[in-house]
């Protein structure tokens, strides 16, 4: 370029300037692109073998995984449709949304196999979203955590404020529809103590709900969400609503509602008496009560061994149609009369 | 430079120049010298001064309305033949960023210049020159930005890419408060980043702008002032209309007209040196009426023509004392020149600042496009389209969901339309169903934006950049010779040389060394060639004592001892006399400047020969050799040493070179006052002018002669001589007078005048100038051949000479079928294209048919030469030649003009897909080069002009094989794989956002958390894919070189192409489902909340994504080690820091949900079973199915076995050994 100043043109043209010295490239082997590298390739052998300790890792792990699934006892009750009176069966929005209706239910269960303590209890809510997105955002993690800033509700419309403008603790939209349904259990007329201790996680016990925040005005609206708060302990003891806050992942979910820390034996006669108070009766939603132990993969899920049983049958699958196809059609590896031009000459212009 | 072609002046290259006469001619040359000087020296000024009388009093009678009738003649002459060379070809007139062509030698003197087209400098008076007109100063702004405008203008060009603009929508979108997916500041975080060190980099580059700016407009000059003395006046403060005196050695502080120099007869030497690179000096002339005045005190008008860039031509006329003059490119000293040889010049200031010539060049090269990124735009519009598909297919769903639930929405918990904390219910945040669609579509384009690769722009330019850097640094492109590393100026087009199919070369200077050596002449009918004599090569060495001191030629040169002797023995007989008069001529006529050059010996100075043309030079070297020294020229004398002898001849008239004629001549005045006319030119022309009555057996001799030696692919000349007696003289002397005062039509007036003179000349003998093939430039040529890229050579040469350094350069074989054309008229050359494209057709079936192996013995080679290509380039017969051209395998052109150049690689360029490369060194190639998808230019002994409009420049052909079959290959398959893999990536993270938009009721919740999906781009998946892109290499140096056939790959579009494109979104999607499915279904009916889940996806996607791009690494460097594994690791840590903030909703979730085993089995079985088809389809493809890079790959790692096992053994097969694998 004819660019005068000593910077050059933009291309980066050296300056005009007469500098005696070479400009041969200084010699590095990595200018020169010559640093030494690993150079692995696809080798019959060494892919075979992968998938060889591919198959020999995942079956036995899809098995345990498996047999792990299967030690899990667990057990369902769906009550949402037998805990409502038959009279009230057309009505079912009416009889929940009513004060003095009588919510109680009970529900008799004989344990089939043993269950060793700790068993947990959940309940389980279908075709609720509480991943929606409207419904995630409103809350106010600020609020939940400092006393300071119970004002800070700017997310949570509209459940931020009461209509006399004091700020709702806490606020949103999740909070507010709380779950409150609620379970008793009894062994042969005798309670079972139901631990609700220690079923958050600690660190939302510990770092994210305050322990010196109240609930404040809470479902003191015209409309009532679910569950109500005790005034006088602070949050990080609400244990529900910590577990309620975090929001599930997908539309179909449990939440860990207490434990039982006394094994329960084969054929023993539970009485369940469950508080049917939760609204879900208006769009649909079903609710379980769960109970269940639990192994190192979780609840009772057998997804995860059968996958792995296909991946890794599949693996071996591969492997031994590998091993056949080297067996019968083999292919010198990085032989040149492999080469296009030398398979066919003739074409070559 | 433009100039130096065609001062070639034996050459035919520059045949049908007057096609042509956009093509700038011989612009150094002192064709305005004029008159004037010349007359001082031979008859005095009171004569030339009456010519000027004479030429002013016709000018101004003519009227304003000749003079603009001749001007619009001479341009629609120049229409004209424009249309005829590049009729029906619309790109073929393109022209170096200079603009080249437009004052050359012919319409510069007849143009006259219309009043509002010109610039009024009033010599000597700054205050009237700027008062009408503000003219700019003489300071110099490079620097782009100031402070005050620094963002904003610096914004604004940043905006200028397509891709940040569609960035800043969706931020803005974003910060919609219906919109808001993201946090607001979030969203504009990447754009920021991007902004900020953008913008970071600008500011340092325009600061050390500003710098050199200051120091550039602080230097100081001397200026005239109104005392008629000398102050130093900064450059910045000069105006237009001053006087400036530049001393030797100093800088032109801008662009002046010369007044007058030290030199009497007004000659200045200048370096261009900062201004085209040329460090040749040029000779500048001041008007003699200027120059004679002993006391600065000028008064004058300048008239010249508006700023424009072409620094080969200037336009003006000057009005001294009340005469007319006019002045043309030698008057004109342009800004950055320095003065060399002459101790001081005046001139007048007429254009400062950023008018002058220096400025208005200083933009950059012409932005090329690659072929890659063409084809990559349109996937990208194929994956915008999906993209809307995706937020279409979003949407509609939402629309159906909330049609079904509408009933419900009121007081659904997770939903709550209404509001009742206000006294009157009111929807919540629910804009009508409509509305609600339209923003969910919004949102999802926000969601989804990731799917058009924004990071892959600036991926690509920072992979190119470290390409850049690795061709630039590579040793195989320096060239030892020149001093010169490989220059990447076109950085966009890297990976074009990866795809190279035509390569289209020039050959002197670019096949050839251009470094001319004289070899043999034949003087009065007799062969005396220093090849003949002893091969050890008698190096002739002649000096001179002057003063005490030696004085030596620089460049030593072979000779012929008999020829020495003869040359040396007195001028006794015919024989000897000739051979006097024969090397008088090389010695005299010529352009050439000696220089007096110092040496570490001081008694020892050598003698420089600067001359715009090598093989003037060498000419000049050789007189020397022989002991005809040229030891000083001015323009009105030449001092010859003759034998030690020192003579002085007046030049009395130079007629200078040009395209039509093909020769030069020179008359000069001897000692005893006799005059002598001595012509060299191109055989072709030189023929018409001898006396054929004189002597038929000597004229019939040097035909032979010259037949051998261009057979041997020599480049030949014919020198003649004739006697002038007076009256010939005086007849002539008046009319070239005449001639060169006269200010309209001068060109043609000389070049008639040269005609008449030029007429029954007396042949001399002729001269043969070997220009030496480059060295490794068969092997190179057979290389390209056998990758599979067709090479043409286009040559200004002759015939003969062009076949034979074809066959010396291996580009023709003996076996191959010569099928040449060469027709002066349009009927013989359209039945020549017939009958050759049927025999081509039959040769091509019948070997075809017969046996395969016959393909060697098939090739057919076309060569074609450049009267042929007139007729055929301008007609329908374009498809014909095309079609014989795509059967043959060696295409050569001779004496092509340089727009023919440019319409033949037009011709393959337009009528197929294929990339086409041109190559070149000189003036004449800069068409060839910019027509080309790619022009490289070979900085070799022509100028800097080719490599000036190139895309990359080197310095020798040769390295157009490591460039193309190592870096081209290289660049090629990296940045193809590149942008697949960062389709591949960004898609991923899409389809793995979609699917679990499925399950929040269409709402586009994130299960990833807005920092990980805005860090994933920059931190979590960026960085591998630049190293890789960079670092990657398919295959080794070694094994490119071994198998050129290799780089067919890059021609097949083996890297990127549709179905790559296609096989890696069905990858995508596969991959992209088992990153989603399996954690749905594991923790379907569990307490796994949304932050869990998405760090799982998070962590699992960024693995996939590196592990994908591990799989394809062929070669690890511990760089690639550490930046893939990094990642992952870089990746954990943030994931972990981000669940470590107890604001964010997601607080400690990794921690929580990685304490459990499922998390890890799962992770474990997403990665396994989304790479497992990959592996399957890899490994069958490259085993069953394996491509000819793979197999070179697998031979390169056994061969390195064998070598460890070996003990070291040689590793390479040289080059030519290809042919057994042919």
């Amino acid at each position: 370029m004819m660019d005068m100043s000593p910077v050059g043109g933009k291309e980066g043209q050296s300056p005009p300037n007469s500098k005696k010295t070479s400009k041969k490239p200084k010699y590095s082997r990595f200018s020169q692109q010559e640093l030494p590298a690993w150079k692995p390739i696809l080798t019959p052998g060494w892919v075979i073998s992968t998938f060889t300790v591919i198959g020999i890792i995942f079956i036995p792990v899809g098995l345990a995984s498996l047999f792990s699934s299967e030690k899990v006892e667990e057990a369902v009750f769906r009550y949402d449709d037998t805990c409502l009176p038959s009279s009230d069966a057309d009505n079912a929005v009416a009889y929940i949304k009513s004060a003095t209706t009588n919510k109680t239910c009970t529900h008799k269960w004989t344990v089939e196999h043993k269950m060793q303590a700790p068993i947990f209890i959940y309940y389980q809510l279908d075709n609720y979203y509480q991943n929606h997105r409207r419904y995630v955002k409103s809350r106010s993690d600020k609020q939940l955590w400092n006393k300071a800033s119970e004002s800070d509700t700017s997310n949570c419309s509209p459940e931020d404020k009461t209509k006399g403008n004091a700020p709702i603790v806490p606020c949103g939209l999740i909070a507010w529809s709380l779950f409150n349904d609620t379970y008793k259990f009894s062994m042969n007329n005798k309670d079972l103590t139901v631990n609700k201790k220690n079923i958050a996680w600690s660190s939302d016990r510990g770092s994210k709900f305050g322990p010196n925040v109240y609930p404040k005005n809470f479902q003191s609206g015209e409309l009532i969400g679910g569950g109500k708060l005790d005034e006088s302990i602070p949050l990080s003891e609400q244990e529900d609503l910590i577990v309620w806050m975090r929001t599930a992942a997908l539309p179909t979910f449990r939440k860990l509602y207490g434990k039982i820390e006394t094994d329960l034996e084969a054929n023993n006669e539970i009485e369940i008496v469950i508080q049917n108070n939760y609204n879900t009766y208006e769009f649909g939603g079903k609710k379980n009560l769960v109970l269940s132990t639990t192994t190192w993969i979780g609840g009772k899920n057998p997804f995860l061994g059968m996958a792995y049983l296909v991946v890794g049958g599949l693996s071996l699958f591969c492997a031994i149609g590998f091993i056949l196809l080297y067996v019968i059609k083999p292919r010198p590896l990085g032989d040149p009369s492999y080469l296009s031009w030398n398979r066919n000459p003739g074409i070559l212009k | 430079m433009d100039s130096k072609r065609p001062l070639l002046l034996q050459s035919p290259r520059t045949t049908n120049d007057q096609e042509f006469p956009t093509i700038p001619v011989f612009p150094e040359l002192p064709k305005s010298k004029s008159s004037s000087s010349n007359t001082v020296t031979f008859s005095g000024v009171e004569y030339g001064q009456q010519v000027d009388h004479k030429t002013s009093s016709n000018s101004s009678t003519s009227s304003s309305k000749s003079a603009m009738s001749i001007h619009s003649m001479s341009s629609s002459k120049r229409n004209n033949s424009l249309n005829h060379s590049g009729s029906k070809k619309p790109v073929t007139v393109r022209y170096g960023s200079k603009g080249g062509g437009d004052s050359d030698g012919l319409t510069m003197s007849q143009r006259e210049l219309r009043d509002e087209d010109a610039r009024l400098v009033y010599i000597n008076d700054p205050e009237k020159t700027n008062e009408s007109f503000e003219f700019f100063g003489n300071s110099i702004r490079t620097a782009k930005y100031s402070i005050l405008t620094f963002i904003p203008r610096n914004l604004f060009e940043q905006f200028r890419r397509v891709a940040y603009v569609y960035f800043l929508i969706i931020a803005i979108l974003n910060q919609l408060p219906q919109l808001a997916v993201f946090g607001r500041y979030v969203s504009i975080l990447p754009l920021a980043f991007v902004l900020f060190v953008t913008g970071v980099k600008d500011a340092f580059e325009d600061w050390r702008r500003h710098n050199s700016d200051k120091v550039e407009n602080n230097r100081l000059a001397s200026v005239l002032i109104n005392d008629g003395s000398f102050v130093e006046k900064k450059w910045k403060d000069i105006r237009v209309g001053e006087i400036v005196k530049i001393k030797t050695n100093e800088t032109i502080p801008c662009d002046i007209v010369l007044l007058s120099t030290s030199d009497p007869t007004g000659v200045a030497y200048v370096q261009t040196i900062n201004l085209d690179g040329e460090s040749n000096l040029k000779t500048r002339y001041a008007k003699q009426e200027t120059g004679s005045k002993v006391q600065p005190r000028y008064t004058g008008l300048i008239k010249c023509e508006k700023p424009n860039r072409n620094i080969y031509g200037f336009m003006a006329n000057m009005e001294i004392d009340g005469k007319k003059l006019s002045l043309g490119s030698t008057n004109i000293v342009l800004r950055g020149c320095e003065l060399k040889n002459t101790s001081w010049a005046l001139g007048v200031a007429v254009y400062c600042g950023r008018d002058t010539k220096a400025m208005l060049n200083s933009s950059g090269a012409p932005t090329k496009r690659s072929r890659l990124e063409t084809r990559m735009n349109y996937e990208i519009i194929m994956l915008s389209s999906f993209l809307v598909a995706l937020c279409t297919i979003t949407s509609v769903c939402a629309a159906v969901w909330l049609k079904r639930h509408k009933d419900e929405l009121n007081l659904l918990p997770y939903y709550r339309k209404l509001d009742f904390s206000k006294p009157k219910v009111d929807d919540y945040k629910y804009y009508g169903w409509g509305l609600e669609i339209f923003f969910t579509f919004l949102m999802s384009v926000i969601v989804y934006q990731v799917m058009i690769p924004i990071a892959l722009y600036i991926s690509i330019e920072l992979v190119r950049v470290g390409q850049a850097y690795f061709m630039i640094e590579d040793h195989r492109l320096y060239d030892e010779a020149t001093d010169s590393k490989f220059q990447c100026r076109a950085l966009n087009i890297n990976e074009d040389l990866g795809q190279i199919k035509y390569v289209f070369s020039d050959k002197t200077g670019t096949l050839t060394e251009n470094k001319m050596e004289f070899q043999c002449a034949s003087i009065w009918g007799v062969d005396y060639s220093s090849t003949k004599a002893n091969i050890d090569g008698e190096q002739g060495e002649y000096s001179v004592q002057v003063d005490g001191k030696v004085l030596k030629p620089k460049m030593k040169v072979k000779v012929n001892p008999e020829l020495l002797k003869l040359a040396r023995s007195a001028v006794e007989n015919e024989e000897g006399k000739r051979i006097y008069d024969f090397f008088l001529a090389l010695a005299t006529c010529n352009t050439i400047v000696p220089l007096v050059v110092d040496t570490p010996d001081s008694d020892v100075k050598l003698l420089d020969y600067q001359g715009e043309s090598p093989d003037e030079q060498a000419l000049a070297y050789a007189a020397a050799a022989y002991g005809f020294m040229l030891i000083e020229r001015t323009s009105g004398h030449i001092v010859i040493d003759i034998h030690g002898k020192r003579l002085k001849f007046n030049v009395l008239g130079l007629h200078e070179f040009d395209s039509d004629r093909k020769r030069m001549s020179v008359i000069l005045g001897y000692p005893d006052s006799s005059v002598k006319l001595f012509v060299k030119g191109a055989d072709t022309t030189m023929f018409n002018v001898i006396d054929k009555s004189y002597n038929m057996d000597l004229i019939k001799s040097t035909e032979t002669h010259l037949h051998s030696y261009s057979s041997l692919g020599l480049r030949t000349l014919v020198i003649g001589m004739k006697e002038l007696n007076t009256s010939e003289f005086e007849e002539w002397h008046a009319a070239y007078e005449a001639a060169s005062t006269a200010v309209f039509g001068r060109a043609a007036l000389l070049k008639k005048i040269s005609n008449n003179v030029e007429s029954n000349v007396c042949i001399l003998g002729a001269s043969a100038i070997e220009d030496k093939l480059q060295q490794g430039v068969p092997e190179a040529i057979e290389s390209l051949r056998a990758a599979g890229i067709k090479v043409w050579v286009l040559t200004g040469d002759k015939q003969e000479t062009a076949i034979s350094i074809g066959f010396s350069s291996k580009l023709l074989t003996r076996n191959m079928t010569q099928v040449i054309i060469n027709s002066n008229n349009r009927v013989s050359c359209r039945k020549n294209l017939k009958d050759a494209l049927e025999r081509s057709r039959k040769l091509m079936s019948t070997f075809g048919v017969g046996n395969n192996d016959g393909a060697v013995a098939n090739q057919i080679a076309l060569i074609i030469d450049g009267g042929s290509l007139v007729h055929i380039l301008d007609s329908e017969h374009e498809e014909e030649l095309f079609q014989l051209a795509s059967l043959c395998s060696v295409v050569l052109c001779c004496r092509v003009a340089p727009l023919q150049k440019a319409g033949i690689v037009s011709l393959v360029k337009n009528r197929t897909s294929d990339m086409t490369l041109a190559i070149g060194d000189g003036a004449n190639d800069v068409s060839m080069i910019q027509m080309a998808d790619v022009g490289v230019g070979i900085s070799g002994q022509e100028g800097r002009q080719a490599v000036m409009s190139s895309d990359f420049a080197m310095g020798q052909f040769r390295f157009l094989v490591p460039l193309l079959l190592i870096h081209g290959h290289w660049n090629y398959q990296r940045l193809g794989y590149m942008i697949l893999y960062n389709f591949y990536r960004n898609a991923v993270l899409v389809l793995v956002l979609f699917w679990y938009v499925l399950y929040t009721a269409f709402t586009l919740t994130t299960a990833i958390n807005e920092w990980s999906s805005t860090l994933y781009s920059i931190i979590y998946s960026a960085l591998p894919t630049i190293i890789v892109g960079i670092l990657d290499k398919d295959l080794g140096r070694s094994t490119l070189l071994k198998f050129p056939q290799l780089y067919s790959a890059g021609q097949r579009d083996e890297a990127y192409n549709k179905k790559l494109f296609l096989l890696t979104m069905a990858d995508t999607l596969w991959q992209s489902m088992v990153i989603f499915w399996p954690p749905l279904f594991a923790y379907w009916k569990s307490t796994i909340d949304v932050a869990s889940i998405g760090d799982l996806w998070t962590i699992a996607t960024v693995i996939l994504v590196n592990l994908h791009l591990a799989m394809d690494v062929v070669r690890w460097y511990w760089v690639t080690h550490a930046v893939i594994w990094g990642s992952i690791v870089a990746t954990f840590i943030s994931v972990m820091i981000i669940d470590a903030i107890p604001q964010l909703p997601g607080y400690w979730a990794f921690f929580h949900v990685s304490s459990s085993g499922l998390f890890w089995a799962l992770l474990l079985g997403i990665v396994i079973a989304a790479l497992l088809p990959r592996l399957v389809v890899k490994f069958i493809y490259e085993y069953y199915f394996p491509s000819d890079i793979q197999i070179s790959r697998e031979a390169e790692k056994i061969k390195q076995y064998q070598r460890v096992a070996e003990n070291g053994q040689i590793e390479m097969l040289p080059i030519s050994d290809q042919q057994q694998h042919r």
